[in-house]
């Protein structure tokens, strides 16, 4: 039975401190999303919807649709999209090498997986400064895709690899006994069953992917600019803390939308797979 | 071993010496006695020294080290009595609980980072009408980082107990065990392999912090992460290459321990 003492001294403390630093911090962002920039890194009333209207299109001087901001939106999300895909298609096919092989060499290839993905993520992303710059490659939007994709792949090789790890075979041979081509005994005996880690894979990628200001920042440039960059300019050179955080709860708003469609398809169990 | 069609075996290792190009140029290049990396100029060793002379390098260190450590320790306490109320109890808005947990693992970093210094400044507004005041640095760093670190101890800690019921706990009970000796003979020798875990993966966390660490930090206060982004936007220096070889050295090496010490379950913490 969970008394309320019970639950305060287990899960209460964490709960508190994650509404304290999370949920307060985000309803702070909301009320400044709403507020006006009165000087740099400084907002006061009043009150106005002038942030959100940039956010979705407007001029704030002009009083008209411009739409600057909504090209940004639009790179965020293909450039993540597309980054998730590569990584999809550089990952998947790594995931079942990997688990096919016997237990030392399995634990091996996680370990070389691994290293990569606990090495800082700057240097992982500056290091590309490095080889790209002779053919002058840097800054370029080529070069920001290589840099997520090099930097999320690993994100993306693990759940599914522990899908695959999983697979019952036997549903592929009973496929491939029943005449299926190999594509068709693949699609129908294996692919649903990595369903799970796939999902999970490609949440893992896109959203850091779709949220990133770094590998832009370090590799893109100024042309190149990511919702991620536009947020960072608002808290640093430019210092307009409200459009910024109207920008940045747009991003937390589909992120938190996606978790909970994801949530409701994939339920209790699906959520906790995420980490 | 299970067969494996050539193509898929070329593919894995292409997408390896995909992953370790960079890292093998970035040692390279950190013995390159040449300031700008792009020709070989022969071998040096003299960033490595240029490195360990830098004041503010072992100070970023010291920072990282510092909150790295404290914020993992904060961090596996709140973490893990949450995975065990989580795993022990039966909680009315448990999905909501979990979304909670899930949030801010999933939301992205510059989200929490702005949000967060913007709370800041809020508060530090509360406290000025106080006659009281507060810079950012140590202190908001360190509560930043816990915030992000709970959740991952929480879940490890909880999914690490899921296989075993609270029947082993009230078996111990029944045998004469007093609550305080049930949990300490039997529910934390199975929770502890789930607690370093989950402390393991909050101190590389910590250490790999450099967004919530950027907008939370201030001016006066730095870490590794946050030294090497404004020295890289300042243009290369040949000491972060040294940094950098270093970096992966100590990553390899902590890797490799934890590995071994983890042994018995799956490698991947």
């Amino acid at each position: 039975m969970l008394s309320v003492r019970r639950f305060l001294n287990t899960i209460g403390p964490g709960t508190l401190w994650l509404v304290a630093f999370l949920v307060l911090p985000a309803l702070v962002m909301l009320a400044y999303s709403f507020l006006t920039r009165v000087d740099l890194a400084r907002v006061g009333p009043p009150w106005t919807l002038e942030s959100w209207q940039r956010v979705a299109g407007y001029d704030a001087l002009f009083q008209e649709w411009v739409g600057d901001n909504v090209r940004v939106l639009w790179r965020s999300v293909w450039v993540a999209g597309l980054s998730t895909l590569l990584c999809v298609l550089m990952g998947y096919p790594l995931a079942f090498y990997i688990a096919r092989q016997d237990a030392r060499r399995k634990n091996l290839l996680l370990l070389l997986l691994i290293i990569p993905f606990w090495t800082n993520f700057l240097i992982r992303v500056y290091a590309w400064i490095l080889i790209l710059r002779p053919f002058d490659l840097v800054p370029s939007l080529a070069a920001t895709f290589l840099g997520m994709v090099y930097a999320f792949v690993p994100f993306f090789v693990l759940p599914v690899y522990s899908s695959v790890e999983k697979i019952d075979w036997r549903l592929l041979e009973a496929a491939e006994d029943l005449g299926a081509s190999p594509v068709r005994a693949f699609l129908a005996g294996v692919f649903p069953q990595t369903l799970p880690g796939l999902v999970a894979g490609i949440i893992l990628t896109f959203i850091p992917a779709l949220g990133t200001f770094v590998v832009s920042d370090i590799l893109g440039g100024a042309k190149t600019a990511l919702v991620g960059n536009v947020i960072q300019n608002q808290f640093g050179q430019a210092g307009d803390w409200p459009y910024g955080s109207a920008l940045s709860f747009l991003l937390m708003g589909v992120v938190l939308l996606g978790l909970w469609a994801y949530a409701r398809t994939a339920g209790q169990k699906g959520l906790e797979e995420l980490i | 071993m299970k067969r494996t069609h050539p193509a898929l075996s070329a593919w894995a290792w292409l997408v390896y010496a995909f992953l370790y190009l960079p890292i093998v140029v970035v040692i390279v290049f950190s013995f390159n006695d040449s300031r700008f990396g792009a020709t070989w100029a022969g071998f040096t060793t003299k960033w490595y020294g240029n490195l360990f002379a830098r004041a503010d390098v072992r100070e970023a260190v010291a920072h990282t080290l510092e909150i790295a450590l404290l914020s993992t320790v904060l961090s596996t306490l709140l973490g893990t009595l949450v995975g065990l109320g989580l795993w022990r109890y039966t909680i009315r808005f448990r999905t909501g609980l979990t979304f909670l947990l899930v949030m801010p693992i999933v939301m992205p970093d510059v989200v929490m980072g702005v949000s967060l210094l913007m709370f800041y400044a809020f508060v530090r507004g509360l406290l000025e009408r106080a006659g009281w005041t507060f810079d950012n640095g140590f202190w908001t760093v360190l509560l930043a980082h816990v915030t992000f670190q709970i959740s991952y101890v929480a879940l490890t800690v909880r999914s690490r107990l899921a296989g075993y019921g609270r029947d082993l706990e009230e078996a111990a009970r029944d045998l004469g065990a007093t609550g305080l000796k049930s949990f300490l003979h039997v529910v934390l020798p199975l929770a502890t392999p789930g607690v370093l875990a989950g402390a393991l993966l909050a101190f590389t966390l910590s250490l790999d912090d450099f967004v919530v660490t950027y907008f939370t930090s201030g001016s006066g206060f730095r870490t590794l992460p946050v030294l090497i982004y404004t020295n890289v936007k300042r243009g290369i220096t040949p000491d972060i290459n040294a940094l950098s070889a270093l970096l992966v050295l100590v990553t390899v090496v902590a890797i490799i321990t934890a590995n071994a010490l983890l042994r018995p379950r799956r490698s991947v913490p």
